[in-house]
């Protein structure tokens, strides 16, 4: 790792300012739980290192008049899954947060930096996805706003350009009878990169008995966090049952393009979406219902 | 300690009354331990201190046809950078360094490349610079030219005609026997152990089961990377601060590879964050010294972490095959076993183990056994908790499941028909002295957990059994007696379980003192006596009868004192509980020792030792699980190891290195491998994708500590800290079995081949 400068600026445009001089030797630290470790093991390399923890929209959850929030880019995990309202609001969202490393690592870590890092295995990207998120994107040209499922390219990249920065992630309002759940599948119970993952959201038509809208995203199937179009439109309309959910996912499994490697083989990442998204579906319904927030495991395991 | 911390239960000798053995103090290191203050070998700060880095191959098989250093020597902030070529030659010689023999040309060779790399991660190079950061620069600028050569990571393969040869000139050695093979291959060593007729007995069975097995590459996965500092003094002295396993070890491993004489070589050992065989070999010390002496600065080395997953000794990847045939009543007639493992770039793995443990607990008639080490492109195998025992349990453990399902048989009480006991003569040859493996047994199946139902789909249960070695080898101890009563001991085992407290202890016992009055402290190599490796089970056997010794020694001394002051003979004087006493004198052994200095000085005692009476350890292990049919993922849900301890010094590390065994035995089981691509390159040298359990991916272990004493050793210690790994395979499987109807015959059973096994059985549970 070779030295390189530290700023903390206490505003949005002082950050951009700084990262549109340095260009591509900026690199932008939120928790900083993936930057360090790049820089420390020679994946990433630094000329200077912005720290966006002192401004203060970076660090706020604000609740907007229409009933929807915007999660500041640097506030840690836990923030978000030690707030009630966040948690009965979002659930998909609060899953990946708490699964996003462990105790320590969500102390810092944020749901704009797991977007950032655009890993293709990100756990909080399937669960912005399926609850709408979009990004608020600061930059030398002003401010855009990209909707979550635009914002990555490719492994490890996404559309930021020179001087960009996420600011919030804004989350819509939420409606009557919906619901929504992010669940990956590791070969332990902590600690591990999504094998695969899957963020579901679904709202539920007049008497609760089916589905009038669902939304599916996917995580480590692909290049980018992808979405199932094809088993969210089927799924318009269908019963909200065992059987349509485990139909949803076996149409969701055309989405998956997986790579086989450290994490597994391709065919059981395949083999993974049909299963993770019916049980995704699963919760999402029992949410959507007024079912539990925060399910646990006899053994103690929070599945999320 | 909390009154509501879950101990084990402890099945007692009935003639057990020991005053000190069996509780449990707070361990002697354990505030400097839980206070940070504690000295790990990357902790150690010297004046003039530079860092160094390694240069590892990214070849799996290559000639090394050049290496120019000239770059990363003009490098600014680097001091010094070392290839193999700043190493004597040392041809072919062998030296027993402790555990056995050691090819002391590999063993350099291992540090550093010489003309071969022979694994992907082999040392080649390194640099000493003003900061590690410096040094890790310099590597970039080092540039060695390879040809690669063909790459074989299957010991199956390696073993083949005309595979690609490791070592051109590699002749198998025949064991037992001596001898040697005609024609160079990769087979470094065959063991073969024969006795009766297998074959009349296979032919003659009521039941007989064949079934093969593999198991991967694993890794210990100590928490502390390997470090090590050297100092080589103008005088010609070194001294090394290591992270070993063997401080006596490390200095002879040392000396050795740089051929200067033992007396020159200093180790002080440091704290260690975990060994489990794999710190008995040096990989930093000589380098770092070598490094030292060209700059003429304190040198320290710490390990990556993915250069301890390819650059250090996991153990070996196996393939075993296993054929037991059984009569009407379930008696075991016949065994034959075919072994093969992976011994990595060098010769001289764990396959001797292998084949003395793979009938170890069973009483069986006629056997034949073949095991083979063989040499691949991959890191150099090395000790790994009972090293070689796992592997043949899971298979053996699975097959003797088997004929207990075949013969419609409760899988304990088959094994308790069939247990090794006194008497019981091991194929390769021993005959056991009294051993504890039917009390375990018992116990096993009389508890709670074996006699609760287990209830819910897709939940199995499953048994086993394991067996390993203690050996006894070298140690010594000395003792200061002081004035207020307490006495200070000095010893050579580095403690890696809590043998500061168990040898002391042991100490307190025989002196009829508190543990606490024990003030223990681990001595470098100057500053005690010869001392063995910490392996093989050993230190509270074999250290702590040196402890034991030196007690009697200071009661003999203590015994003159007292007679001078009463004016008999020390022969009159009696020691019993504390206390020495004759006729109507009695004194304690703290009012004595106020008593030293004013009749003829305070009092030294030592003791070395080289026990002969070590014995044998066996576990049996409960294991309940569900399987996620849809995902193939195993979730332990209750586990349960009980073990003979012979006399449980201290209980707490005795529970604890069952439950460390059982865990690291269930990660084996589940999710450790290492993952090579086709060019042998090393996919999860990382500890987020060598998947060892966390706390979340493991219940509670439940102990049961049986106490049947060692006749040979005067508490009855038996070693404790190996065993436990041994069982968990097998026990996994064979609940896996139980709840899928699948039997899984290679390891590990991840997810995705478990899943894959349901696919391909039809999803069906029996």
């Amino acid at each position: 790792m070779r030295d390189f400068e530290y700023k903390a600026p206490a505003t949005i445009d002082e950050a951009v300012t700084l990262l549109a001089e340095r260009g591509s030797e900026a690199r932008v630290l939120a928790g900083g739980t993936d930057i360090i470790v790049q820089l420390r093991e020679g994946l990433k390399e630094a000329g200077l290192v912005v720290d966006v923890k002192k401004i203060p929209e970076l660090m706020s959850l604000t609740w907007r008049d229409d009933g929807g929030l915007d999660i500041g880019g640097a506030v840690p995990c836990h923030v978000l899954y030690n707030d009630t309202k966040v948690v009965n609001a979002y659930p998909a969202i609060t899953d990946s947060a708490k699964i996003i490393g462990g105790w320590q690592i969500q102390g810092r870590a944020s749901l704009g930096g797991n977007l950032c890092n655009s890993s293709p295995a990100a756990d909080s990207i399937p669960a912005l996805i399926v609850e709408s998120a979009a990004c608020r994107i600061a930059g030398p040209e002003g401010e855009r706003h990209v909707p979550v499922q635009e914002f990555c390219t490719a492994p490890g990249a996404n559309v930021l350009t020179e001087g960009e920065m996420l600011v919030s992630l804004a989350l819509p309002p939420v409606g009557e009878s919906s619901g929504s759940r992010y669940m990956r599948f590791i070969p332990r119970n902590e600690m591990d990169i999504a094998v695969t993952g899957a963020g579901a959201w679904l709202r539920l038509g007049e008497g609760g008995e089916t589905v009038e809208e669902a939304r599916l995203a996917l995580s480590a199937v692909a290049p980018t966090p992808v979405v199932a179009d094809e088993a969210q439109a089927w799924l318009q309309g269908k019963p909200a049952t065992e059987e349509s959910f485990a139909e949803a996912g076996d149409i969701a499994r055309k989405a998956a393009a997986p790579i086989s490697d450290m994490r597994g083989p391709a065919d059981y990442r395949t083999h993974l979406v049909g299963v993770l998204v019916k049980r995704a579906l699963n919760g999402a319904l029992g949410r959507a219902r007024g079912g539990d927030r925060n399910p646990v495991t006899p053994s103690g395991i929070n599945l999320c | 300690m909390s009154e509501n911390f879950n101990h084990a239960q402890i099945i007692k000798d009935p003639e057990d009354n020991y005053k000190i053995l069996g509780t449990r103090p707070v361990r002697h290191d354990g505030v400097d331990k839980v206070t940070g203050r504690a000295v790990y070998a990357n902790d150690v700060q010297l004046q003039g201190l530079v860092e160094a880095a390694i240069l590892r191959s990214p070849e799996a098989h290559a000639r090394i046809l050049s290496i120019d250093t000239s770059e990363a020597e003009a490098h600014p902030g680097v001091l010094a950078v070392t290839t193999s070529a700043d190493f004597p030659d040392l041809g072919d010689k062998v030296a027993n360094l402790g555990e056995g023999p050691v090819n002391l040309a590999h063993l350099a060779a291992n540090c550093l490349a010489k003309d071969k790399v022979l694994y992907k991660g082999h040392a080649v190079a390194a640099v000493a610079a003003q900061n590690v950061h410096i040094a890790r620069e310099a590597l970039d600028l080092i540039k060695v030219e390879y040809e690669p050569l063909p790459v074989i990571t299957d010991a199956l393969e390696a073993m083949k005609d005309g595979a690609p040869l490791l070592h051109e000139g590699l002749l198998t050695n025949l064991v037992p026997g001596g001898g040697k093979a005609e024609t160079p291959s990769n087979v470094s060593d065959h063991h073969h152990f024969k006795r009766g007729d297998t074959e009349a007995a296979f032919e003659a069975a009521h039941i007989v089961v064949e079934r093969e097995f593999t198991t991967q590459t694993v890794h210990q996965g100590y928490i502390e990377p390997h470090a090590a500092t050297a100092h080589w003094n103008q005088d010609g002295q070194l001294t090394v601060w290591a992270s070993t396993q063997g401080s006596f070890s490390a200095r002879e491993q040392t000396s050795e590879v740089l051929q200067v004489p033992i007396s020159k070589v200093k180790v002080i050992p440091c704290e260690i964050g975990g060994g489990f065989g794999g710190k008995i070999p040096v990989y930093l010390e000589p380098v770092a010294a070598v490094l030292s002496r060209k700059c003429g600065r304190p040198v320290k080395i710490q390990m990556t972490r993915d250069g301890v997953f390819e650059g250090t000794g996991p153990t070996p990847a196996s393939f075993m095959r296993i054929k037991l045939g059984v009569d009407e009543t379930g008696k075991m007639t016949a065994g034959e076993a075919w072994l093969a493992y992976d011994t990595g770039a060098f010769p001289g793995g764990v396959i001797g183990p292998g084949v003395m443990c793979v009938f170890s607990c069973y009483d069986i008639e006629h056997a034949n056994i073949d095991g083979y080490d063989v040499c691949v492109n991959k890191p150099w195998t090395k000790a790994y908790r009972a090293p070689g025992s796992t592997h043949v349990a899971y298979a053996i453990e699975s097959v003797v499941d088997e004929l207990a399902e075949k013969l419609e048989m409760d899988p304990i009480d088959l094994r308790l028909l069939n247990a090794a006991r006194e008497g019981t003569k091991r194929v390769d040859g021993p005959v056991y002295p009294r051993i504890g493996l039917i009390e375990t047994l018992e116990a096993a199946k009389n508890h709670d957990h074996y006699k609760s139902p287990l209830e819910g789909p897709n939940r199995g249960r499953g048994v086993a059994a394991g067996f390993w070695f203690n050996i006894g080898l070298k140690s010594a101890a000395t003792a200061h007696v002081n004035a207020d009563g307490t006495v200070t001991l000095l010893e050579g085992s580095t403690d890696i379980g809590g043998t500061r407290t168990s040898i002391s202890m042991q100490l307190a016992e025989t002196l009829g003192i508190a543990a606490e009055d024990i003030n223990p402290k681990v001595a470098d190599t100057d500053s005690v006596g010869y001392t063995d490796i910490t392996g093989g089970s050993r230190v509270t056997f074999a250290t702590g009868l040196a402890a034991v010794e030196v007690g009697k020694d200071i009661i003999s001394q203590m015994k003159g004192r007292a007679a001078k002051l009463w004016e008999c003979e020390a022969a009159d004087v009696e020691f019993s509980d504390g206390v020495f006493s004759q006729e109507d004198n009695s004194i304690s052994f703290k009012e004595l020792c106020a008593k030293l200095n004013t009749t003829g000085g305070l009092i030294t005692a030592r003791a070395s030792v080289d026990p002969q009476g070590f014995t044998n350890g066996f576990g049996v292990h409960i294991c309940d699980l569900e399987v996620d049919v849809e995902t193939g993922k195993v979730q332990i849900l209750r586990y349960t190891a009980l073990q003979d301890a012979g006399k449980a010094i201290h209980p707490s590390y005795v529970e604890g290195q069952m439950q460390g065994g059982s865990v690291q035995g269930i990660g084996w089981a589940l999710n450790e491998e290492y993952l090579f691509d086709e060019k042998g390159h090393m996919l999860n040298p990382t500890m987020l994708d060598y998947r060892m359990p966390t706390a979340l991916d493991v219940p509670m272990i439940d102990t049961v500590i049986i106490e049947v004493p060692n006749p040979s050793h005067p508490f009855g210690v038996r070693g404790v800290g190996e065993t436990p790994i041994v069982p968990p395979p097998g026990a996994i499987a064979n609940a896996v079995k139980n709840a899928t109807g699948i039997r899984m015959t290679d390891l590990p059973m991840s997810p995705p081949r478990v899943h894959s096994a349901i696919m391909e059985n039809g999803n069906g549970t029996s």
